[in-house]
């Protein structure tokens, strides 16, 4: 019995070079799936559909973004959900996934599934984006908006006088002027640069 | 018998109707709209939408008490119960940094002239007087002109 283990163990504990060479394969073919399927259906999320698979978007945010214009416009270039709600590069976009694993939440207990229930709560979640967009410097409308080539002779009078002062110097971001451009907006009584 | 007769005439009178050509049916009296004349069987084609102007200097008022129009797009500004983006240039609060209009101080006037200390609520609703412009020529020529008091020299 005693030689028995002893000789699994001698096996076990010296193994041959083609084992070596199987067990690295085994782990790199799975490593390169799982990352792959990892990135897949991580990608996956990060989609329209996806976002308006649940009837609390597909019924509220999503019916008011289609009247805006990054939902149509002439020239067909589209910024859809993901784009401005889920950050581009890797980390912050783990991250972002991470704490939206509370919206799930959120959905299985109901919190916003009805209308009413809806814009009860829309202060206080369009209260948290707008404070992530400005502790980020706005860098979901920056992936697309970019002030290094912002051509001021092309834009009007109003954005101009904006733009090239409190944008220019860093002291104000997107976020801080342009609030509600793809949904409707709460009680604003009380926001800074707001009636 | 006298069924029959009625049943006569109500055929006759269909097929009377039935029997008119079709531009008689449609004809519109030869009425014509400032926007051209179509007959009633014809679903004109609609003109093409006219541009929003974009930011411009204030445009002159035509008479005295006109509310000035606006010189700007204002595509997706909200004016509700939640928001209203007006102020958030034209309110007194804002006017200096972002070197829009002020609104005028009526605009704090309710109906029996009691001054309030905010916008008044029949006044809130911005676009109900003031309007944008579009590119659009007028329909029929004419010389107005604005009264003298109010013409820029």
């Amino acid at each position: 019995m005693m030689k028995f283990i002893k000789n699994i163990w001698q096996a076990l504990s010296t193994p041959s070079k083609a084992g070596v060479g199987i067990v690295l394969a085994l782990g790199f073919a799975g490593g390169v799936i799982f990352w792959g399927g990892f990135n897949t259906a991580l990608s996956l999320t990060n989609t329209e559909e996806f976002c308006i698979g649940c009837h609390e978007m597909n019924d509220n945010v999503y019916e008011e973004y289609k009247e805006t214009i990054h939902y149509a416009n002439r020239s067909g270039v589209r910024a859809t959900c993901p784009d401005c709600h889920v950050p581009k590069d890797w980390t912050h976009k783990i991250i972002r996934k991470i704490a939206a694993s509370k919206e799930v939440w959120g959905m299985l207990t109901g919190i916003i599934d009805t209308r009413e229930k809806f814009v009860e709560h829309r202060k206080s979640m369009a209260m948290r984006e707008w404070k992530r967009m400005k502790d980020n410097d706005s860098r979901e409308c920056r992936n697309c908006h970019n002030f290094e080539y912002m051509d001021f002779s092309e834009q009007g009078s109003r954005s101009v006088k904006m733009h090239s002062s409190a944008l220019a110097s860093g002291e104000k971001t997107c976020i801080d002027c342009h609030k509600g451009i793809a949904h409707q907006l709460p009680d604003m009584k009380g926001v800074p640069g707001w009636h | 018998m006298k069924k029959l007769i009625t049943a006569l005439m109500l055929l006759s009178m269909t097929a009377g109707v039935m029997a008119l050509p079709d531009d008689v049916k449609a004809n519109n009296g030869g009425v014509e709209s400032l926007r051209g004349s179509a007959e009633l069987d014809v679903t004109r084609r609609a003109d093409p939408h006219k541009r929003v102007l974009k930011d411009r200097a204030p445009i002159e008022r035509n008479y005295v008490h006109q509310p000035p129009v606006v010189p700007h797009q204002i595509r997706g500004y909200r004016v509700d119960l939640n928001s209203n983006k007006c102020l958030s240039c034209h309110g007194w609060k804002y006017a200096r940094e972002t070197g829009a209009t002020k609104i005028s101080p009526t605009h704090f006037e309710t109906r029996d002239g009691m001054t309030l200390s905010d916008v008044s609520p029949r006044r809130y609703f911005c676009l109900q007087c003031h309007v944008p412009q579009v590119d659009g020529r007028p329909l029929i020529e004419n010389q107005f002109k604005a009264v003298d008091s109010l013409t820029q020299q």
